[in-house]
């Protein structure tokens, strides 16, 4: 604690101001730390007005509520987690609901198109959130003065109801865990199963449900068994006779041999036929020449034959011999 | 010695009737009313502060901030990294970090700094400037100035009450930074990453009706211990000429001041959480 200098009266009674030492440049020093208790109070003003969001440029939305319970000025709007926008004012409408004013700062603004979703949700410990979600980023931006009704759920509003659902559940489980209920009488018929599986017959007098019907299908199965015995002899028989060295199968691999032999035969002799044919293809292509000349030759006589008509004709014509064609009538 | 004053003062109280000594308290309160009243005229009045009076002004204004300012911010400092620690671990294991910072500035900044500045510069500067008023009072001091055509309450008072009160002011508000500050790097470590949110958090709590309330309650507060010791200094103790001054000054200051301090703090509870 800093010791003060009791002040001292002098004879003359003038009284020494009560002063601390004597400081130097105290006036300076004074003046500095005016200064700085005016900077350092001008700076908590501003930053108080910079967290509060004054200096931003915001974009109002309106989001109607049944209940705002919960919801207090200045609380967040979030979006994925980030807080986007502010609750600014709460008032209540003419419809009885709750109009919710939300400043949404206008750089994060783009996050909400009009098809984004709003909820308040209440949760058991702290305050309620206000939630945005943008399903659909492509849809147009979110007009500023939007309203849109917010989606509420209420978390400690469903204890109760868990509690009586609860309730019911245990009541169904008293009810069923009876001496006389469904569960007692289920485990007495277990009992039974249980002692007809132990007993004679075992789990065929269970399925069948009596002892007599375990018998025959016994008996079925002893008859089945025969019969799979006699199967195996005729299986055994028909082995020797479709495999064996006297079988079907070696005669038919050696008639197939001879098949094939045949077929080589028969290949050759297609083969010859082929040649005899290409022989005759180029004989008839050599007649097919042969009538092309004879064409030619004939044209030829033709015309030699049509000159010599000529000339007969002309002969006839100027031969003084020539027969009187006119025909004279009487 | 504190023993002999205080019985004294005890038998006095007992033997007083209940009316009497219900006006008696009513005329000490009026009392400190009033001289707070002349002094706010005073210290609004530009002739306070002419060339005359500015020295002495200064020098108080100096002595009574310059000295403490940076002891005080690193007690501060330390406080709150213990009390941000404190709190963030058993918000850890209850899983409520998100709420563990909202908590220690409403319980720092807007409680104890503002409390625990004006008690420091009541402790450290006004209650001994008010024993050394009351010193010059009892000594008759005073008294010979008025006789010389000089106000004491503006040459000697006024510098002390208003240099307490910038005191104050100054104290709360660079601990409140410096808890800010102390409790962010406790909280998130040396990183800026965390800014947004805490800035964000900040304004959540800094309500315009908060910010109002820790505004009004620091200047009331460094009003309540700059102004009250001047008070007992002047009037409370007259006639108690060669008994043990400066011990009773302090008690009867103390004794008043706190309940003073009590009754803001009870309000600004009051108005921030009704």
């Amino acid at each position: 604690m800093q010791e003060p200098n009791p002040p001292e009266i002098t004879a003359t009674g003038d009284v020494p101001p009560a002063l601390p030492p004597d400081v130097a440049n105290l006036d300076l020093k004074a003046k500095l730390l005016l200064l700085f208790m005016v900077l350092l109070l001008s700076a908590c003003a501003l930053f108080v007005l910079y967290a509060r969001g004054a200096f931003d440029a915001t974009q109002r939305l309106v989001l109607m509520a049944e209940d705002s319970e919960g919801v207090v000025v200045g609380m967040d709007l979030t979006f994925s987690g980030f807080p986007i926008g502010r609750v600014q004012r709460i008032e209540l409408a003419e419809d009885g609901k709750a109009r919710i004013l939300v400043d949404v700062a206008a750089k994060d603004a783009h996050w909400l198109r009009t098809s984004s979703i709003f909820t308040l949700v209440k949760g058991i410990v702290g305050a309620p959130a206000i939630r945005a979600y943008s399903g659909i980023p492509a849809d147009p931006a979110l007009p500023h003065n939007a309203v849109r009704t917010v989606l509420q759920g209420d978390a400690s509003a469903e204890i109760p109801k868990v509690i009586s659902a609860a309730k019911d559940l245990i009541d169904n489980l008293n009810a069923l865990t009876q001496a006389d209920g469904p569960a007692g009488a289920v485990l007495a018929q277990l009992q039974t199963t249980t002692e007809r599986l132990n007993g004679p017959g075992g789990a065929m007098t269970v399925l069948l449900g009596s002892e007599a019907e375990a018998k025959k299908i016994t008996l079925t199965l002893e008859r089945t068994n025969q019969l799979l015995a006699r199967l195996d002899g005729l299986a055994a028989k028909t082995d020797t006779q479709v495999f064996g060295e006297q079988g079907v199968m070696p005669q038919a691999k050696t008639t197939v041999v001879q098949l094939n032999a045949l077929l080589t035969d028969a290949r050759t002799s297609l083969q010859k036929v082929d040649a005899v044919l290409k022989d005759a293809q180029a004989i008839s292509a050599n007649a097919k020449d042969a009538s092309a000349d004879l064409g030619v030759l004939r044209g030829e006589v033709d015309a030699s034959l049509r000159k010599v008509q000529g000339l007969m004709t002309e002969i006839n014509r100027k031969w003084p011999f020539a027969r009187d064609t006119e025909i004279h009538l009487p | 010695m504190p023993a002999p004053a205080t019985t004294s003062i005890r038998q006095a109280t007992t033997r007083m009737p209940l009316l009497v000594w219900f006006s008696a308290w009513l005329r000490d309160w009026w009392k400190l009313v009033h001289l707070g009243a002349v002094l706010l005229v005073l210290a609004l009045s530009p002739s306070s502060y002419r060339a005359a009076h500015r020295p002495q002004l200064a020098r108080h204004i100096y002595s009574n901030t310059a000295p403490i300012l940076m002891g005080f911010s690193l007690v501060c400092a330390l406080i709150t990294v213990v009390l941000t620690r404190i709190v963030l671990t058993t918000a850890l294991s209850y899983g409520l970090t998100q709420y563990a910072l909202q908590v220690l500035i409403r319980v720092l900044v807007l409680e104890l700094i503002p409390l625990t500045a004006a008690l420091f510069v009541a402790l450290r500067c006004t209650i001994p400037d008010g024993t050394e008023v009351a010193a010059l009072q009892v000594s008759g001091a005073l008294d010979r100035l008025r006789a010389q055509g000089q106000e004491p309450i503006r040459t000697e008072v006024l510098p002390r009450v208003v240099a307490g009160l910038l005191a104050g002011v100054t104290l709360a508000a660079l601990s409140s930074v410096v808890a800010l500050v102390v409790a962010y790097l406790v909280g998130y470590g040396f990183t800026v990453s965390g800014l947004p949110a805490y800035t964000r958090m900040f304004g959540q709590v800094f309500s315009p009706a908060v910010c109002l309330i820790l505004v009004l309650k620091t200047v009331l507060f460094s009003m309540a211990v700059s102004l009250i010791p001047m008070a007992s200094a002047l009037y409370g103790l007259r006639g108690l000429h060669g008994q043990s001054v400066r011990t009773s000054t302090e008690m009867h200051s103390l004794v008043r001041m706190f309940a003073l301090v009590l009754l803001i703090e009870v309000a600004s509870l009051m108005g921030n959480y009704y």
